[in-house]
């Protein structure tokens, strides 16, 4: 059986196959990926950038329509997927897609576009708690890019200078636009960028680590969303949590899609 | 996907009728000569009751619920409060209460009507200083009692005495502002009143323990405020007795409040009230929200019973106990009013957290759903304490972001995603989707 799983994110929209096993004919409980495919809508149409996805998948991988049974989707434009067989939150697709990505996961956190989150899951990648940023982008991946805008740096850049530097400078993650004008003040005073693209991305990695803690840090901890391409945050995380290690999957803005290809399998 | 049978609350229309007469026969009173004050939902109300019997009281939380229920008026108020210079994150409640006085205009039509005086009890950070600033508007005379003696189990002699003396004192300055006598009649008689209103508010939240709940939490909102109106009138104690007779009858016959209840949960602060959709919304996966520390104990009264559940407090005149004098009825009522549970986290947020714990237990519910409420910082005071404590007994929890009386913060589109994703959490599917 092949299911389709669409995450509809604020920037992007991904889409995972997932197909069953099988061993001498007979299921088993594992999945195999069978295709991926990402897209950045240019348009604010959902469901006319999920169809066109949906089809430039299939063409991708090969598959044909009718051969997906199911389709679960997800993110924050998930449920105006018209086609879809069935809708699930990211905070449940996230934490099903990591834990399948790490069996030991216990922690999982997100750092999408427009949400950070803490989610808490157990050995089956169901939510036992979460916790996700509030009406605000600080703490989630727009925050990390107004901010390396302010300082004229790609968001690769911006990551990469951050490692660069070995300086803390406190800084308010509570609003973007407050944040802003602290950057332009330091930039104003000469701060060096890397020390300020660090002190960014501190503040963002000390956000989402207070949203984890609030659901409890438990080992393994997975790092999944858009955020994981950023070497700098990633960094400040792993200080910040203080923790051994973070595991960092292999294309971690799929996991969402992912988790939902394989809640459709659950079903 | 009816899973119990359902009917419409028979006295419904009447606690409408209630409330509405309530805010007519204030903005009325000086037709007739009556006396007009205003103080909180938590001023002791039965005190100025002694005063005669054409007394009215404009309590302001409720007011102030009911502005924020009509954005466009609400949002009149609130720019004026914030053209006269207050930040918005002060009390919600309180920044529309005063925009209705700059802008002079009443919810019910008309002009704002002026209280003779203001009389407010003091525990909430933003209660003293809401009813002092209205009094400087209005020109007005004002009266505080302290009633932050600690939680009650350590309630001692001179912590009740203290409340006790201020309450007397009040009674003097009554007189001394309304140039009429007190009559120590009509106080105990309202004093009773309200310990009947309150601790048959209590009996009523207690019977929604039954599966399936008989009362979900919106209407709850519509009966509750009754008391927060004026609990030591005659005309709230009888509605309550009514209303007790009603539900008990609806748990008698299995009628459920939410037809496809199959979860309930508890909420917690005041909701966003020009979102109550969100409540219906719950009612998609077969949710019930059966109540909250806010609705059961912002007036209601309780105890832990000899069995050790949590149910009405048995009044003084159930027990046999005298009322005969000013200060022996002061005493009683005193003592009534800080027992009050939504008085106690005020001390602890630990206190709250064991009250819900309680209530998860006894009225069986699967998760709880806790209001970052930016309006009402005294009843936000230690959520994520309780949010803590509650987790921490394994109790499912999920918070939302808002604002009980500013709509200016509150996303209804992001909360619903919340409950999606905390209704997953305890394995829900939506059954359906209100048009």
């Amino acid at each position: 059986m092949i299911t389709a799983g669409i995450d509809m994110g604020s920037r992007s929209a991904k889409l995972v196959f997932v197909e069953e096993l099988k061993v001498d004919g007979a299921p088993q409980l594992r999945w195999g990926i069978k295709g991926k495919h990402i897209m950045f809508p240019e348009d604010m149409d959902m469901d006319v950038a999920a169809e066109k996805l949906f089809t430039e998948a299939l063409a991708s991988a090969g598959i044909a329509r009718d051969q997906v049974t199911k389709i679960v989707s997800t993110g924050a434009g998930g449920k105006h997927v018209k086609f879809s067989t069935g809708y699930v939150t990211e905070v449940s697709s996230g934490a099903r897609g990591a834990v399948f990505m790490c069996p030991t996961a216990k922690t999982v956190i997100d750092v999408g576009a427009e949400e950070g989150r803490g989610v808490k899951a157990n050995a089956e990648g169901k939510v036992v708690d979460f916790a996700g940023n509030e009406k605000c982008a600080a703490g989630a991946g727009a925050f990390a890019e107004s901010m390396s805008r302010a300082l004229q740096l790609s968001l690769k850049d911006f990551g990469e200078q951050s490692l660069k530097s070995d300086k803390t400078i406190p800084m308010n993650a509570q609003c973007t636009v407050f944040a802003e004008s602290e950057v332009v003040s330091l930039i104003h005073a000469n701060t060096p960028k890397q020390d300020i693209a660090k002190a960014v991305l501190d503040a963002v990695a000390s956000r989402v680590c207070a949203m984890a803690r609030r659901v409890g840090i438990e080992e393994d901890v997975i790092l999944i969303g858009g955020m994981v391409h950023n070497v700098g945050f990633v960094q400040s995380l792993r200080t910040s949590l203080g923790v051994d290690k973070v595991v960092l999957p292999d294309m971690p803005e799929y996991v969402s899609a992912l988790g939902a290809a394989l809640i459709a399998q659950d079903e | 996907m009816a899973r119990y049978p359902s009917e419409t609350l028979k006295l419904w229309k009447k606690a409408k009728q209630l409330r509405e007469q309530y805010y007519i026969d204030y903005a009325r009173a000086k037709d007739k000569g009556g006396i007009r004050w205003s103080g909180s939902a938590w001023a002791l109300d039965a005190i100025p009751e002694g005063l005669g019997t054409d007394v009215y009281l404009l309590t302001g939380e409720p007011y102030a619920a009911s502005v924020a229920h009509d954005p466009k008026f609400n949002k009149q108020c609130l720019d004026a409060a914030e053209a006269a210079g207050f930040a918005r994150d002060l009390c919600a409640y309180m920044r529309s209460y005063w925009g209705g006085i700059y802008i002079n205009k009443y919810l019910w039509g008309g002009e704002f009507p002026k209280p003779d005086f203001n009389f407010q009890t003091q525990i909430c950070c933003s209660h003293s200083k809401w009813y002092q600033h209205a009094s400087r508007l209005e020109k007005v005379p004002e009266f505080y009692i302290d009633v932050g003696v600690g939680p009650y189990k350590d309630l001692d002699e001179s912590r009740l005495m203290y409340v006790v003396n201020q309450g007397l004192e009040s009674i003097e300055w009554l007189e001394k502002v309304t140039g009429r006598k007190f009559d120590d009649e009509l106080f105990i008689k309202a004093v009773k009143n309200e310990m009947r209103s309150t601790s048959l508010w209590a009996e009523i939240c207690t019977l929604n323990k039954a599966v399936p709940a008989p009362l979900d939490e919106k209407t709850i909102f519509s009966l509750y405020c009754l008391a927060t109106l004026n609990k030591a009138k005659k005309w709230c104690a009888d509605f309550y007795e009514e209303l007790r007779d009603e539900v008990a009858d609806r748990v008698k016959r299995g009628i459920a409040a939410v037809p496809n209840e199959r979860c309930r949960v508890l909420s917690d602060t005041q909701p966003p009230w020009a979102f109550l959709k969100i409540f219906r919304y719950l009612e998609e996966y077969g949710a019930v929200s059966v109540g909250s520390l806010y609705t059961f104990g912002l007036e209601g009264i309780w105890e832990t019973k000899p069995d050790g559940t949590w149910g009405p407090r048995t009044t003084p005149m159930a027990k046999g106990i005298e009322m005969n004098t000013r200060e022996q009825a002061m005493r009683l009522y005193a003592d009534w009013n800080l027992s009050k549970p939504q008085f106690q986290h005020f001390y602890d947020p630990r206190l709250k957290t064991e009250m819900m714990k309680t209530m998860v237990r006894e009225w069986s519910v699967n998760g709880v759903m806790l209001h970052l409420n930016r309006g009402c910082e005294g009843l936000s005071m230690g959520i994520m304490q309780n949010r803590l404590g509650l987790a921490a007994a394994g109790i499912p929890v999920m918070t939302y972001e808002g604002n009980m009386g500013d709509d200016r913060e509150f996303d209804l589109v992001r909360t619903q995603n919340r409950v999606d994703s905390f209704m997953e959490t305890l394995n829900l599917k939506r059954e359906f989707a209100h048009a």
